[in-house]
């Protein structure tokens, strides 16, 4: 069995989990989940689960990592053991460096890093559970977590990952889609601009698929920047 | 958006309040002055931290949900001393970075080496920033009215920009509190206070700290949660 060899998408244009091409998995946002933390922030995304949270700012350690114009985003994103069906074996990988360096230079186009000098802002994202487009999760979580820790941002980011199934372009792929599927576009927008921050992808899409991608993540963006927006103005979305 | 209506003069008749979140566009520039927490972009005022929006007279601001302490020259602050070399202490005043406390600027005299013996590790100050470097470093400095080591009483801690709500107009709402508890309440700018007197006194502030808390986070009464 390859890639577009698995049925996903019936004729009738609907998916398996009964979603049809554009629709998006439903999420849900709480903050404030880690009392310890000066910002933190749990989404739930489909199966997805993932947990960000914000220490700092604080004095950046060891003194080599220190920028004397700005502050320094150390981010972690890491998947726990138990968070897939087949265990992970704890700690870095080759996948979670490199995940941790795309959401950083990411986050670093909205966090007002000037305004703290030498110092250091920890962002952690454990992945609770995974299901597919963790990085997305993990990036939007991270966004919302910063904005409720205090730290000043010109805007959130949100990311969201469109692909292609059985030759038809579809909205935030499930597990399955992303397995089998032919192509993944992950995509990081700032809503108020439109502008792009991160932007990944695997597989091959023609020029009018990945039109057909980037359409379904702008318009996905806007939707759960609204969620996320509600979610920062009451402490939780839906409520 | 809510219009307050006190005695307080014309100027509060333009207060209006609303939460918004970071990015957010909050009108065009034209007319207006940019106060906390606001940035401007191609002529339009923007958010940049998640909390009220506070438009006074024409300055547009916001009261952030939560925030760092930033300190400032002359703040007066309750600090914990966090380690010391044989003429310096670095004291944590809950700002991103340390501050330095110089044996010269310390409590009383004390020999090179012989920092420990004035004031020791975990032990909490009254001390004044002296100075503030533009990389956030600081001073701070023991010398003046008042300012001591603290030997009874507790330290307690509040958000910093919740200062405004438990000193009230005037520093009433304090006087208040303090009439009330029969307690000493020596407030810091960065969000800590020492409270000194009997038990059910000092309670009775914990407690006062902790419904302030409690409300600014309530929904419904028009704060942030």
């Amino acid at each position: 069995m390859g890639y577009g060899d698995v049925e996903m998408i019936d004729a009738n244009g609907i998916r398996k989990d009964g979603r049809k091409a554009g629709d998006v998995r439903p999420i849900s946002i709480e903050l404030g989940v880690v009392p310890v933390a000066d910002g933190s922030c749990r989404m739930r995304w489909g199966t997805n689960d993932v947990i960000a949270a914000i220490y700092g700012p604080m004095e950046a350690h060891p003194r080599k990592i220190q920028r004397q114009d700005r502050a320094v985003l150390d981010v972690r994103y890491n998947m726990a053991p138990f968070s897939t069906s087949d265990r992970i074996r704890p700690g870095f990988n080759r996948r979670s460096r490199e995940i941790s360096k795309v959401t950083a230079e990411a986050l670093e186009s909205v966090v007002m890093l000037e305004l703290y000098p030498r110092s250091k802002i920890r962002v952690e994202i454990e992945i609770i559970c995974a299901e597919a487009g963790t990085r997305c999760v993990g990036l939007t979580a991270a966004s919302v977590a910063l904005a409720h820790a205090g730290i000043p941002m010109t805007d959130l980011v949100v990311s969201v990952a469109s692909g292609k199934i059985n030759d038809v372009v579809v909205c935030d792929l499930n597990k399955a889609e992303d397995n089998y599927g032919e192509a993944d576009l992950p995509m990081g927008v700032l809503p108020n601009t439109g502008e792009l921050v991160f932007l990944q992808m695997d597989g091959d899409l023609s020029p009018e698929e990945f039109q057909e991608a980037w359409d379904y993540n702008m318009n996905a963006a806007m939707v759960i920047h609204e969620y996320c927006v509600e979610a920062l103005k009451t402490g939780r979305y839906p409520q | 958006m809510t219009e307050k209506k006190n005695a307080a003069g014309p100027q509060d008749k333009q207060r209006v309040t609303r939460l918004v979140a970071p990015g957010e566009d909050l009108g065009n520039l034209e007319g207006h002055e940019l106060g906390h927490g606001v940035i401007a972009i191609d002529g339009r005022i923007r958010a940049t931290k998640n909390g009220r929006m506070n438009v006074n007279g024409n300055t547009v601001s916001i009261e952030p949900r939560r925030t760092a302490y930033v300190p400032r020259p002359g703040d007066l602050v309750i600090g914990y001393v966090e380690g010391c070399t044989n003429n310096i202490w670095f004291v944590d005043i809950g700002a991103p970075f340390n501050a330095i406390l110089p044996m010269s600027l310390g409590p009383s005299k004390a020999d090179f080496g012989g920092t420990r013996s004035v004031i020791d590790i975990g032990e909490a100050i009254l001390c004044r920033v002296q100075e503030v470097e533009e990389t956030h470093s600081s001073v701070v400095t023991m010398k003046g009215m008042g300012l001591r080591k603290i030997r009874s009483g507790a330290v307690e801690n509040i958000d910093p920009h919740l200062l405004g709500r438990l000193i009230g107009k005037q520093g009433k709402a304090l006087r208040e509190l303090k009439e009330e508890s029969e307690c000493r309440v020596i407030v810091g700018d960065n969000g800590r206070l020492w409270i000194d007197g009997d038990f059910n006194g000092t309670l009775e502030v914990r407690n006062r700290l902790r419904s302030l808390t409690a409300e600014a986070k309530a929904v419904t009464l028009g704060g942030v949660a």
